[in-house]
C-alpha cells in the first residue's frame, strides 16, 4: 500500500511567504495565508520501523516536521496540490527513492516508485474561480497536475491516486506500405505513421524525402518497417540534417553553410598558417580551438526554442543541460567550464492571449510565463551542475510572441592528450566495440524533438515533446566520464544523446566504425509499455552513447556503479556496412549507412530578391534629449536584467574575473573573463551580440552589424583578434519562402566577408530555420507570427593575462573620455528609432571593417601597456548610452562636448544614439594621453570631456547642456525588470 | 615535514571540490578529491588525513531540503570514522553546501533554510570574525562570494544562546569593502543575527555559507579593477592571491603549530 509523508515548515516559511505574495498579486488581499506542504506518495512496502526512519531522513527536525498520511492546516479554504504527470521526469522523487533505498538497505522492485508533490493551502475566503486562476499560475497541464482541494478533503483525507503510468504500447513492429498516392505518402509525412491509436506525430519528411525511402525499398524488394521510416525522419529532419542550410541555392552550388560559413573558416586558416589556433572546427558536437599548449576550449551554442513555448521551464532546463553534453561529447569529453543564454521574449502583455486551435482550447502561454519558466529553467540548469554561467543576454519584440528564442551555451576544456599521449580531441569508434548507454533511462518524453522542432508549431504540435532535465544524474556521469573514465582510456568514442535519440547518436557514431548492432530489448526503460520505435528515438535527457572496448568494458562498468550512474551494453559497432537493429531476436531494422546518411534528395533552393526599404527616417529631434536618454535606459532591451545575473551563479569554478554584472554601480557588461583553469592566468572571453532589427531593413548590413558587434564587445575587454572565433545561430522563420531565403544568404554572404577580414573564423553553429507560430487569437482569427531574422554571434576569446582585462567602470576623476571610431547617420533600426514608432525606414550601420581592424588592432596594443582605464564598446542606444553605463559603472560624472564626437553628420540626436558600428568610449589617465594618442595615430578618435565628481553626466550641445542626474539614471536604468 | 593531507568528498552533484582542492594545493597540503562511495566502500580510509572539507555543490539537487540527501548517505555509512576523524582532533570544514550537509547531520547546530528572496543569490559579501577557531585564526574581516538558494541560517532560541555563551558563532556578514563598494545591503539572505558560519567542536569544525574557495584570486573580488588600477598609478604591485586563501592556510598552520 502507498504511504504519504507530508513535510511541513515549523518557522516562518520563505516559501510560503513569497507565494503568498505572488498569490495576492493574483487575487487581491482575500488572500492571508499560504502554506507549502511537500508530499512523497511512496508506493512500496515499508515495515512501520522503516517507515519512522525514513520519516526522520525526510525531516530536518530543527525547521520541519513530518506527518504520515495528509497533514492540513487548521483553517484552510482551498488547497492545490500540484504533482507530476504520469511519467514525467521527477527529481525530487528519484532523490527520495535513493535515500530511502539507503535508510532501509534495500534496492525499490521495478513495480516500487516514489511520487512527488507539493499542496499549497490557503487562508481566505477566495471563489472557486479565483482559486483555479491560481492554480493555473502555478503549474503547466502539459507536464503537472494540479488537484483544486476544498474543506471537504478532511473527510476523505488519505484517499490518494497514484500517477502510474499505464501503456499499452504493443511491441508490434509495422511494415509500412509506400506504393500509395501522393496525398497520402504526404499525409504520413506531416501527421505520422498510422497506427490502431491514430496517427503517431509529424515525422517532417516531405513527398521528395518519402519517394526516395519509397524507391530505395523497392530496389531492395522489401517494405521498410516503421522504425526505419522513424530513423529517416530523425536523421533527414532539419534539425539534425540543416538542409536548408546544406542544399544548392540559387547559383551556390555547395550551398550556404559550406560556401560561406565552413568556407570562411578554411580561408582563415589557410591564410593564418602557423598562427592558426583551430583545433577541432565544424566535425564535433562543439568547435575546439587552442587555450594553450596543453589544452583545447571548446564552445557550442544551440536553440531550444519549440519545447521552451510548450513547456518553458523543462525547454531550457532541458537546452542548457544538453549543450553540456555538447561539450562532454567533444572529442573524448570536454569538462563544461562555462554556460551562456540568451533569451528572445515578447514585451509582457496581459491582453493578448494565443491559441493553438480554432476552439480556443490550446492556449499559449503568456511571455511573461515564458520568460519566468525560461529564466527558472536556466537557473536550476546551470546552478545545479556547478557550471558558471558567464554571460547572457535578454531582447524584446513583439515577433517573438508566439515561439521565444532561447539560446544556450557552454563552453568546455579539455588536454590536448592524456597522460599516455593519447589525442583527446578526436575520436573513433571501433568494430567490436561494445555500444554503451550511459544515464537516464529511456521512456515517452521528447519523442519526436528533432521533427517536431524543425517545423511551424501548430494545434498538431505533440505533447509528448517535451522533457524535463535532471541535472544532478547528468552531473554524475559527467564527472564518472570527464574527471575519471576519460583519463584512464575507457572508451574510444563518445556522444551526446540529443534529437532523436539512440537513432541519432548511434546512427553517428556508427560511420565511425563503419556499422552497428543495436538489440533494443536490452535498452533499460523507465516503465514498460514502450513500442520499439519509441524507444530508438526518444529523446529521454541526460543521456550519452560510447563506444567501449570489449576488455575495457568490466573496469568502466565498475567505475560507473562506484558513481551512482547507469550504464548498459546496447550492442556492438560492426564493419557492415549497415545500421542493424533487433528486437526480440527479430531483425527491425536493416538500412545501409550510405543511404541513411546521404539518401535524402537534395533540393535546389530559389531564393528572391527583396527591395529594401529606401525611405530616410522621419523623426524629429526631441526637445527633451536628457529624457529621451533616460527612456532608452529604461527600455527593455538596454534596462539591468542584473536578476538574471544574481541568480544565475557565475562564480563557481573559482575562475570569475570580468563579471556579468559590473562597477560599484553594479552595470550589465557585454562580455565576460573567466580562468578555466585556476594554475593559469590565461582567461577566456565569452560574449555575443545580435542586432535582429536591422534585418528587415538590411539583412547583409545586420548580419555585419551582429559580427562587429561580438567582436568589439571581446575587444574592449581584452580579447585579441589573433586568438578570436566566433560562432553563429540562425534562427530564421518560414524559411521554405523565397524572400526568406533571400535574407538568409544575405545575411550568410555577410558572415563569410567579416569573419574573413577580422580573421576570426567560425568554430561551430546552429541553425533553426522554423520560428513561426500558427494559430488564433482571442477573436478565433487566424495569425501567424514570424520571428525576426535573428542572427546571433557568439565569441570565444583566449587573453594570455587575465589580469590585463579591462572592465567598463570609469575609474578616476579627472581621466580623459575619449571616443574611438566616427559616428555616422545611421539611426535606421536603432532603439531610439524604434522607441518613437520607426523602425521600417533608415540607414542600418554599415561595418567598414577594413578600417576598424586598424583599431581594434592597436586597441590590444592600448591594452598591453595597461593605459586603458575603462572601455564600452558602443552598442544598443548609442554613444549616450555607452556614456551613461561607463559613467554609472563608475559612479562619477562626466563632463562631454557633443561637438568633438567624430562625426560625419552634425545632428544631436544622431550623434547621441545613431548605432554606428566600431566605435567604443575609453578613459585614461592624463599621464597616460601621450602614449595613447601616439599608439592610435591614423585612426579615428577623440577626446570629447572629462570624468568628474559631479553627480551627472552633462553633455554640452553647443547652445545648450543635457544634463542627467546619476540618480535619476539609476532609477532609469533599474526600474524595468525592478519585480521580475 | 611530511605535507598535510586533505580530504575533499565529491559524488552526487558536489561540485566545488576543484577549487576547494587548489585553495588547499596553494595552502601547501596534498588534498585529494574522494568519491562518498570510494570511502563507503573502504577504498580510502578517512583517518589517513588531517583535514576532512565538505566542499559547495548541489548534492542531490537539493531535492527534499539541501544536504539532506548526502547527510543521510553520511549517516548511513560513514558516522563512525566521521566521529572518530572529529574527536581525534582533525580539522573539518564545510563551505556552503557543506555547511547544511553538517548542519543536516547535527555536528553543527541549526539550520540553514530559504533565503528571504526565496531565490537563488550569487553576490559578494562581507564578514567579521566572532568565533575564536583554528580555521580563522589571524582573520578579523573577510569577503567572499555566496552562492546559494538555501542560505539563511535559523536557530531556536536556546540554540542561539548557547551558540553565543560558547562564541561559536564564527563569522557575521557586516557592511564592509565589497557591500559598500556595490552598495548592497550587509545580509545577503536574512540570516538570523547576520550569521554567516558556525563553530562546533572547539572551533576545529567550522560552517560557513560564503566561498573562500572563489576567492582565492584578486581578480575574483568585484572591484579588483580598481584596485588595480590604483597599483598602476601608484607604482604599486598587484598581488595575485585574494582573502580565501587564508582559510586554507590556517588548517595547514594548525597542524604545523603556527
Amino acid at each position: 500500500m502507498a504511504i504519504r509523508i507530508d513535510v511541513t515548515s515549523t518557522i516562518s516559511d520563505a516559501r510560503a511567504l513569497v507565494k503568498a505574495h505572488a498569490f495576492q498579486a493574483l487575487a487581491g488581499s482575500v488572500v492571508k495565508k499560504v502554506y507549502v506542504v511537500d508530499s512523497y506518495l511512496i508506493d512500496a512496502s515499508l515495515s512501520k520501523p522503516a517507515i519512522q526512519k525514513v520519516r526522520n531522513a525526510l525531516t530536518n527536525a530543527q525547521v520541519e516536521t513530518s506527518h504520515v498520511g495528509r497533514w492540513l492546516p487548521a483553517h484552510f479554504s482551498y488547497g492545490i496540490e500540484v504533482g507530476f504527470l504520469p511519467g514525467v521526469t521527477d527529481n525530487v522523487a528519484t532523490t527520495t527513492q535513493q535515500t530511502i533505498e539507503d535508510v532501509v538497505g534495500r534496492a525499490f522492485k521495478n513495480s516500487e516508485r516514489v511520487y512527488s508533490s507539493q499542496t499549497y493551502f490557503i487562508e481566505g475566503t477566495l471563489s472557486r474561480n479565483t482559486v483555479q486562476k491560481i492554480a493555473r499560475s502555478i503549474h503547466n497541464p502539459l507536464i503537472q497536475s494540479a488537484i483544486i482541494h476544498d474543506s471537504t478533503l478532511r473527510k476523505h483525507k488519505n484517499v490518494f491516486s497514484i500517477p502510474r503510468v499505464v501503456l499499452s504500447g504493443s511491441s508490434r513492429v509495422l511494415d509500412i506500405d509506400l506504393e500509395i498516392s501522393d496525398e497520402e505518402l504526404e499525409s504520413i509525412g506531416k501527421y505520422g505513421i498510422k497506427d490502431s491509436n491514430g496517427a503517431r506525430g509529424p515525422l517532417g519528411l516531405d513527398l521528395d524525402a518519402l519517394k526516395a525511402i519509397r524507391s530505395h525499398f523497392q530496389h531492395i524488394g522489401r517494405k521498410p518497417t516503421d522504425i526505419e521510416i522513424e530513423s529517416f525522419a530523425q536523421t533527414w529532419s532539419e534539425h539534425c540534417k540543416h538542409t536548408i542550410f546544406s542544399n544548392p541555392i540559387d547559383s551556390i552550388k555547395d550551398g550556404i553553410y559550406r560556401t560561406y560559413i565552413k568556407g570562411a573558416t578554411k580561408r582563415i586558416r589557410a591564410k593564418k598558417g602557423k598562427k592558426d589556433f583551430c583545433v577541432s572546427v565544424f566535425k564535433d558536437n562543439s568547435g575546439g580551438i587552442v587555450f594553450d599548449e596543453n589544452y583545447v576550449v571548446t564552445h557550442k551554442v544551440e536553440t531550444h526554442n519549440s519545447p521552451s513555448a510548450l513547456d518553458p521551464y523543462g525547454g531550457a532546463v532541458t537546452g542548457i543541460v544538453g549543450v553540456n553534453r555538447d561539450s562532454l561529447g567533444f572529442g573524448m569529453g570536454a569538462k563544461p567550464v562555462a554556460n551562456v543564454y540568451g533569451f528572445c521574449f515578447a514585451p509582457p502583455n496581459k491582453k493578448k492571449h494565443l491559441y493553438r486551435d480554432k476552439d480556443q482550447k490550446m492556449e499559449m502561454l503568456s511571455s511573461k510565463r515564458i520568460a519566468d519558466g525560461v529564466i527558472q529553467g536556466i537557473n536550476a540548469g546551470g546552478n545545479q551542475s556547478g557550471i558558471p554561467t558567464q554571460h547572457g543576454f535578454m531582447l524584446f519584440d513583439e515577433t517573438y510572441r508566439g515561439k521565444p528564442l532561447v539560446f544556450a551555451g557552454t563552453v568546455g576544456l579539455i588536454p590536448k592528450k592524456d597522460v599516455s599521449g593519447r589525442v583527446l580531441y578526436e575520436k573513433k569508434a571501433e568494430p567490436g566495440d561494445f555500444i554503451v548507454m550511459v544515464g537516464g533511462r529511456v521512456g515517452l518524453d521528447g519523442i519526436h524533438g528533432a521533427t517536431f522542432s524543425s517545423v511551424e508549431m501548430d494545434s498538431g504540435s505533440p505533447a509528448t515533446a517535451v522533457q524535463i532535465g535532471d541535472p544532478i544524474t547528468q552531473k554524475k556521469f559527467s564527472d564518472a566520464i570527464c574527471k575519471e573514465a576519460r583519463d584512464l582510456g575507457l572508451y574510444n568514442s563518445i556522444t551526446d544523446n540529443g534529437a532523436g535519440g539512440l537513432s541519432s547518436s548511434v546512427g553517428e557514431m556508427a560511420r565511425e566504425s563503419g556499422g552497428c548492432e543495436v538489440i533494443l530489448d536490452s535498452v533499460p526503460l523507465k516503465y514498460p509499455g514502450l513500442e520499439p520505435w519509441q524507444v530508438w528515438i526518444s529523446e529521454s535527457q541526460e543521456r550519452m552513447t560510447l563506444a567501449v572496448p570489449k576488455k575495457k568494458w568490466p573496469a568502466f562498468k565498475k567505475l560507473m556503479e562506484s558513481r551512482g550512474v547507469e550504464s548498459t551494453v546496447i550492442g556492438m559497432f560492426t564493419s557492415s556496412g549497415s545500421c542493424v537493429v533487433t528486437y526480440g531476436n527479430k531483425k527491425i531494422m536493416d538500412v545501409e549507412l550510405d543511404f541513411l546518411h546521404d539518401g535524402l534528395p537534395q533540393k535546389h533552393l530559389v531564393s528572391k530578391k527583396i527591395i529594401l526599404p529606401k525611405e530616410p527616417l522621419r523623426l524629429k529631434e526631441p526637445k527633451d534629449l536628457s529624457g529621451t536618454v533616460l527612456a532608452l535606459l529604461s527600455s527593455m532591451n538596454i534596462a539591468s536584467n542584473e536578476f538574471l545575473a544574481r541568480q544565475f551563479d557565475h562564480e563557481v569554478q573559482g575562475g570569475s574575473v570580468v563579471k556579468p554584472v559590473q562597477g560599484a554601480g553594479r552595470i550589465m557588461g557585454d562580455v565576460s573573463v573567466f580562468r578555466p583553469l585556476l594554475s593559469s592566468r590565461r582567461g577566456v572571453v565569452v560574449g555575443s551580440a545580435l542586432t535582429p532589427h536591422y534585418a528587415v531593413l538590411d539583412p547583409y548590413h545586420m548580419a555585419g552589424a551582429a559580427i562587429d558587434n561580438a567582436i568589439r564587445n571581446a575587444v574592449a575587454v581584452g580579447a585579441t583578434l589573433d586568438h578570436l572565433a566566433i560562432l553563429d545561430n540562425f534562427c530564421w522563420a518560414s524559411s521554405d519562402e523565397p524572400e526568406r531565403l533571400w535574407q538568409l544568404k544575405e545575411s550568410a554572404r555577410a558572415c563569410y566577408d567579416m569573419a574573413v577580414l577580422y580573421g576570426t573564423p567560425f568554430i561551430s553553429g546552429k541553425d533553426s530555420m522554423f520560428n513561426d507560430f500558427k494559430g488564433y487569437d482571442e477573436k478565433g482569427n487566424f495569425v501567424k507570427i514570424s520571428a525576426l531574422p535573428t542572427l546571433l554571434i557568439s565569441t570565444l576569446g583566449v587573453m594570455e593575462d587575465a589580469t590585463r582585462a579591462i572592465s567598463i567602470d570609469v575609474k578616476y576623476v579627472g581621466d580623459s573620455v575619449y571616443v574611438l571610431g566616427e559616428t555616422h547617420n545611421e539611426l535606421g533600426g536603432s532603439e531610439y528609432a524604434r522607441m518613437n514608432g520607426e523602425s521600417l525606414r533608415g540607414e542600418v550601420p554599415k561595418v567598414d571593417a577594413k578600417k576598424n581592424i586598424k583599431l581594434y588592432r592597436a586597441f590590444t596594443r592600448l591594452v598591453e601597456k595597461e593605459i586603458v582605464a575603462s572601455a564600452i564598446s558602443v552598442g544598443r542606444g548609442g554613444l549616450a548610452v555607452a556614456l551613461l553605463k561607463t559613467a554609472l559603472a563608475g559612479k562619477k560624472g562626466l563632463n562631454i562636448s557633443l561637438s568633438k564626437v567624430p562625426s560625419t553628420i552634425n545632428k544631436k540626436d544622431v550623434i547621441l544614439f545613431s548605432e554606428s558600428q566600431g566605435r567604443f568610449v575609453v578613459t585614461v589617465a592624463p599621464e597616460n594621453e601621450i602614449q595613447f594618442e601616439k599608439i592610435l595615430r591614423g585612426m579615428v578618435f577623440r577626446k570629447i570631456g572629462q570624468v568628474t565628481a559631479e553627480d551627472a553626466v552633462v553633455i554640452k550641445t553647443g547652445n545648450s547642456n543635457v544634463r542627467i542626474p546619476l540618480a535619476q539614471a539609476f532609477l532609469s536604468y533599474r526600474k524595468t525588470f525592478k519585480d521580475w | 615535514m611530511k605535507k598535510i593531507k586533505v580530504l575533499i568528498f565529491s559524488g552526487y552533484g558536489l561540485n566545488c571540490e576543484e577549487e576547494a582542492r587548489y585553495g588547499f594545493e596553494l595552502a601547501g597540503t596534498d588534498a585529494s578529491i574522494v568519491h562518498i562511495n570510494d570511502l563507503i566502500d573502504g577504498n580510502v580510509k578517512m583517518d589517513t588525513f588531517h583535514i576532512a572539507v565538505f566542499p559547495g555543490g548541489f548534492s542531490y539537487g537539493d531535492d527534499t531540503g539541501s544536504g539532506k540527501a548526502y547527510a543521510n548517505r553520511i549517516k548511513n555509512h560513514l558516522w563512525k570514522p566521521l566521529q572518530k576523524f572529529i574527536k581525534d582532533e582533525k580539522l573539518v570544514i564545510g563551505i556552503c553546501n557543506g555547511f547544511q550537509i553538517l548542519t543536516q547531520l547535527g555536528i553543527l547546530p541549526g539550520a540553514l533554510t530559504f533565503n528571504e528572496s526565496n531565490r537563488y543569490s550569487d553576490r559578494w559579501t562581507d564578514m567579521e570574525v566572532v568565533g575564536d577557531s583554528p580555521w580563522l585564526k589571524g582573520i578579523t574581516k573577510i569577503s567572499a562570494p555566496i552562492g546559494h538558494g538555501e542560505g539563511r541560517f535559523v536557530a531556536d532560541k536556546k540554540t542561539l544562546a548557547e551558540l553565543k555563551k560558547n562564541k561559536t558563532i564564527a563569522l557575521r556578514y557586516v557592511k564592509g569593502e565589497t557591500a559598500t563598494y556595490q552598495d548592497l545591503p550587509a545580509n545577503p539572505n536574512g540570516a538570523t543575527e547576520n550569521i554567516a558560519g558556525i563553530l562546533s567542536h572547539e572551533g576545529r569544525v567550522l560552517g560557513l555559507m560564503p566561498h573562500p574557495d572563489r576567492a582565492l584570486f584578486m581578480t575574483n573580488l568585484p572591484h579588483w579593477n580598481v584596485l588595480k588600477n590604483e597599483a598602476l598609478r601608484h607604482g604599486s604591485d598587484f598581488p595575485d592571491h585574494g582573502p580565501g586563501l587564508q582559510i586554507f592556510k590556517n588548517g595547514v598552520n594548525y597542524f604545523s603549530g603556527k
